[in-house]
């Protein structure tokens, strides 16, 4: 595709996400109008805009808002982490749980909701998912190296276990209403996102998501493989290892406010090579915003298709991800998965 | 000027795969690397090329060692193509060409691939005859042109020293003599690993005999290609003839013996 047609679909989708999001925060059981939306807003960042009845007002900042921004946030963080993942291991089938992440965060989410140990669910999570990736890599680590292939295998080994242990306490000690808010959890949502879910979210994706951006040429140079991209001048392990290293800590961030939510760094990537072609400057941005949009429709249909019943949001993206991958392998054009 | 190698030695566990090789080949020429499966020929072209780091002794290029050269300064002046190299995805010819302009961009320059890029990437296709491929998917290539493209990947990172692992394999005789003929046709300085004996000398100015990781003979294809030295080197028995038009010689191996069976 020429450069017009792609900075044309990048525009696109930008627009489409920003829009998408406003819409987003005017559907539920209140009715809100745009305006009230944009007004809400513009009140709170300190501009003159009509005043919005405060009832409304605290409907759309204090409930919708951070919990559309979570998503959109997180959608971008798994669609980046996923795509990086699947090139640099060269696996098609890679997601950004490749390493036992999402299962060492679970473990420590079943922590706090079950066992009621007494700090925040982020913070567990986020522990749980470093202890994973940390148990993951050394396992992997055989003789001072560690390749590709022994860290998938060893991450999930380390996701079998750890889902074990998350059965186990489950199981073993889960009563009432914790049965509901950990079985929400390990399947994925942003029911509960504040302005807290959003800060964490937004620093990861911002920080990470940049150097991720910055490392776009370099990516590409493992196309054809480690022998390749050194002979194009990459460092091959220090740049494998630094973006496995930002992977996970995005991934993890995105685990500790949202829990789970599968398929949307599985299929997007893939979805977007289609449109954007395989080069890593054009396919990383289109991602992360298509990843967004998706979330963030992908969670509106959570909150209303069963209304005033709420699914996790990690069912619409299976329901949503799995028919859309099916289509992708089953495309007669490509000869690479034939 | 051109390639120097200086008693180059490279081990893995203590087992030396390259051992105290010194050559030199001058700027322009193509160098043939001959040996039996396992001589080291690889394993000396991943040294020249930078990627590995030689035990001891340097090779250098027009007098800079290789080694001392940061990645991506090698990158600039040394291409490598390697052996059934296949993608991850799915690329077009133009992609897979515009790789070879990796080394030549900073992070932030160029961002969409600029202009410059694609000028260069068209001249390598023009350069390999493949530019009516430009568009094409790499997986929809016959291996001939996949070969084609790898060396149109190599020569867009405008390298001083271009390096060939085994470019023939699994190629028809067509194929192999119009890729060989176009390695002649760029002029670049070229060490290509064969296992063709005779394609090595219609096409290689200059010979390196490997075995077990040593040197065993180097010099013109008629110097080294002689019955005593691949009788020697490979364990089979042939006769070498003159080519009546090129004058390099031709070699005839006789049926196998039991002691060719190794």
């Amino acid at each position: 595709m020429t450069r017009r047609n792609y900075v044309g679909w990048v525009v696109a989708a930008s627009i489409t996400l920003v829009v998408g999001c406003g819409v987003a925060v005017t559907i539920g059981p209140a009715a809100v109008s745009l305006a009230q939306v944009a007004g809400s807003i513009g009140a709170h960042l300190g501009l003159s805009t009509e005043p919005v009845p405060l009832l409304i007002d605290s409907i759309v900042w204090q409930l919708r808002l951070p919990r559309v921004l979570t998503a959109a946030l997180v959608g971008a963080g798994l669609a980046l982490s996923g795509a990086v993942m699947q090139s640099v291991t060269r696996n098609p089938l890679a997601d950004p749980y490749l390493l036992g992440l999402s299962s060492g965060a679970s473990v420590g989410a079943v922590c706090v909701v079950i066992l009621g140990i007494g700090i925040i669910l982020p913070a567990a999570a986020f522990a749980g998912a470093l202890l994973a990736l940390v148990a993951t890599l050394s396992i992997a680590k055989v003789g001072g190296t560690i390749t590709p292939v022994r860290a998938v295998l060893a991450g999930l080994a380390i996701a079998q276990l750890a889902g074990a242990l998350t059965s186990f306490i489950i199981f073993w000690a889960a009563k009432g209403d914790s049965y509901r808010e950990i079985l929400n959890w390990l399947l994925g949502s942003v029911a509960g996102a504040t302005w807290e879910s959003v800060a964490i979210a937004g620093t990861a994706v911002a920080v990470v998501g940049t150097g991720i951006l910055l490392s776009a040429t370099r990516l590409d140079a493992f196309a054809f493989g480690d022998t390749s991209a050194a002979s194009l001048g990459i460092n091959v392990n220090r740049t494998r290892w630094g973006l496995l290293g930002a992977v996970a800590l995005l991934t993890g961030a995105m685990v500790a406010v949202s829990g789970s939510i599968g398929f949307v760094g599985l299929v997007l990537p893939h979805l977007v090579r289609g449109i954007s072609g395989p080069g890593h400057r054009r396919l990383l941005p289109l991602t992360a915003v298509c990843g967004a949009l998706f979330l963030v429709v992908a969670d509106t249909l959570a909150r209303t298709v069963f209304d005033p019943r709420e699914l996790p949001v990690g069912i619409i993206t299976a329901f949503i991800g799995v028919p859309v991958f099916i289509v992708l392998i089953k495309r007669k054009k490509s000869r690479l998965w034939a | 000027m051109g390639v120097d190698l200086d008693r180059l030695s490279f081990g893995i566990d203590g087992t030396m795969i390259v051992r105290d090789i010194s050559a030199s080949m001058q700027t322009g020429s193509v160098t043939g690397l001959l040996g039996p499966n396992g001589a080291g020929k690889s394993t000396l072209l991943r040294l020249v090329a930078g990627i590995d780091r030689a035990d001891a002794g340097t090779a250098s290029l027009d007098g800079v060692a290789i080694g001392s050269l940061p990645r991506r300064e090698a990158a600039r002046r040394i291409a490598l193509l390697e052996q059934n190299a296949s993608p991850s995805v799915e690329l077009t010819v133009l992609d897979v060409v515009l790789l070879g302009r990796i080394p030549h961009r900073t992070t932030l320059m160029g961002s969409f691939g600029g202009d410059d890029d694609r000028a260069v990437a068209f001249d390598a296709l023009n350069a390999v005859g493949a530019a009516s491929l430009a568009d094409r998917s790499w997986h929809t290539l016959s291996g001939g042109q996949q070969q084609r493209v790898q060396i149109a990947r190599a020569m867009a990172q405008r390298p001083s020293l271009l390096l060939l692992d085994e470019p023939t394999n699994h190629l028809d005789v067509s194929a192999q003599l119009s890729l060989l003929g176009q390695v002649r046709e760029l002029g670049v300085t070229a060490i290509m690993a064969l296992h063709d004996l005779n394609l090595a000398a219609a096409y290689c100015d200059h010979i390196l005999l490997l075995d077990g990781g040593l040197l065993v003979a180097s010099g013109t294809p008629t110097e080294v290609l002689t019955p005593e030295i691949i009788g020697a080197v490979y364990g089979v028995d042939c006769f070498i003839l003159e080519h009546p038009r090129g004058g390099h010689p031709v070699i005839v191996y006789s049926a196998a013996s039991s002691k060719g069976n190794s």
